[in-house]
């Protein structure tokens, strides 16, 4: 199942909302502005989006998790990868935003990597998730993924004319339970985008949601705050997320925030239950639970489609 | 038409690379024989939230929840790595004073050992 969401600025208004979905996230960057479109549907040859996506976003892939809300994550992150390898045309470049694996082990991230070489996309950037890293900084994650920052998990590099932005927010933990940025980290930023031109499309990704979504489980950043003043003088910012395995969404100015499905499990509702764990729901629900998004964005005029898919 | 213009390429980084150490802090089973001082992770929870040991003696953590969780002190004195359900974490407090410490996936997750 796949659904789009084309956000220009006069739609910006009416989507203050919440929007809920399963698989995965192709975007797609159309006049400026980023698009989610829904794998199903960009594989199914239906897909009336123009354009090519720009890029596709996998996210909360969790490999190594093998409990009862799905015993097989590798089977499902394979079929995702089947599902956009079967596209009529491919972004070029895959967005991971994090968890990677479950529990930072070795094997994990070998499987992981095995398994994404399969993409037939090849051109893929990370950033890790609190599961990646918990066995500190300068690790197995930074050991593989870490020589794009120097090993400071954040960079950020040009595209098709857009500017993309990795940040790590699962570092560097507040007492308050959020994910954080820390100060060196925005420094960075702030000189960053300091020259850019406000024309230039921005995406940004970190694992953790870049705006408060629920705090008493942590899903939030507790200093985004001052990374989105940074970002609201541009004209179109795509803020991509993962961490709770399920699509939210906020439009605020210029700037869409977007979380995006996991491949491997859904978890439940903000404030459903004790925690965020893992949610078990019956098998033949599963499918329509995970996904990926792709993001297509345009120039002129400016607009950002981004369309989520789901494995069944 | 995209243009591919891209500095750097990750996949290198999928290459699978031999991996040295193994070494997880978690499932250490030393000091079995103090399971008095025990806490365990449930339902998102420490518990208990605080536990007094003296010097020299040893805590034990385990994991109940389906969920991972980590022991991971916020000074940086000990961190127990991913803990998966059942499995546990033991860690030797020599010094007196008070040590927080909190769960890195769940970082809303504060507990503190006080040692005496």
């Amino acid at each position: 199942m796949s659904s789009d969401s084309e956000i220009t600025p006069s739609r910006r208004g009416a989507l203050k909302c919440l929007a809920f979905g399963g698989a995965g996230t192709l975007f797609a960057l159309t006049g400026g502005i980023l698009a989610p479109i829904d794998l199903a549907l960009a594989a199914s040859k239906k897909s009336a989006l123009a354009g090519t996506p720009l890029f596709l976003q996998i996210s909360d892939t969790h490999i190594g998790f093998n409990k009862d809300a799905n015993p097989d994550v590798a089977g499902t992150l394979k079929q995702t990868i089947d599902f956009v390898n079967a596209m009529p045309t491919k972004p070029a470049l895959t967005i991971h935003t994090g968890d990677i694996t479950h529990l930072s082990k070795p094997d994990e991230f070998d499987t992981a990597s095995q398994l994404l070489a399969g993409l037939d996309i090849t051109e893929l950037h990370t950033v890790p998730g609190e599961h990646d890293v918990t066995d500190g900084i300068g690790t197995e994650y930074f050991n593989r993924f870490g020589q794009a920052s120097a090993n400071k998990g954040y960079y950020s590099f040009d595209h098709n004319g857009v500017h993309f932005i990795a940040l790590v927010n699962v570092m560097n933990f507040k007492p308050n339970g959020l994910g954080a940025f820390g100060d060196d980290q925005l420094a960075w930023l702030e000189q960053d985008l300091k020259n850019r031109s406000a024309s230039t499309p921005i995406v940004v990704f970190a694992h953790m949601p870049m705006w408060t979504i629920y705090e008493p489980w942590g899903w939030g950043t507790g200093d985004a705050d001052q990374a989105t003043s940074y970002l609201r003088r541009f004209g179109s910012v795509t803020v991509l997320n993962g961490h709770i395995h399920q699509i939210v969404q906020k439009v605020e100015g210029n700037i869409t925030f977007h979380t995006a499905r996991s491949t491997a499990y859904p978890q439940p509702t903000a404030g459903d239950g004790p925690g965020p764990g893992p949610l078990k729901v019956p098998s033949d629900q599963l499918a329509r639970m995970l996904g990926i998004t792709s993001i297509k964005i345009s120039a002129h005029p400016s607009s950002a489609v981004l369309t989520d898919t789901t494995l069944g | 038409m995209l243009t591919k213009n891209f500095g750097r390429k990750f996949i290198d980084a999928f290459a699978v690379t031999a991996m040295l150490a193994v070494a997880s802090a978690a499932g250490t089973g030393a000091a079995q024989g103090q399971q008095a001082n025990a806490v365990v992770m449930k339902n998102f929870d420490f518990a208990p939230m605080s536990i007094t040991v003296k010097a020299g003696a040893s805590v034990t953590w385990k994991n109940l929840d389906g969920e991972p969780h980590t022991v991971t002190s916020v000074d940086g004195l000990f961190r127990s790595g991913a803990l998966d359900q059942n499995d546990t974490y033991t860690f030797k407090f020599d010094k007196p004073g008070t040590y927080k410490y909190l769960c890195s996936i769940h970082p809303r997750m504060m507990a503190s050992v006080i040692v005496q």
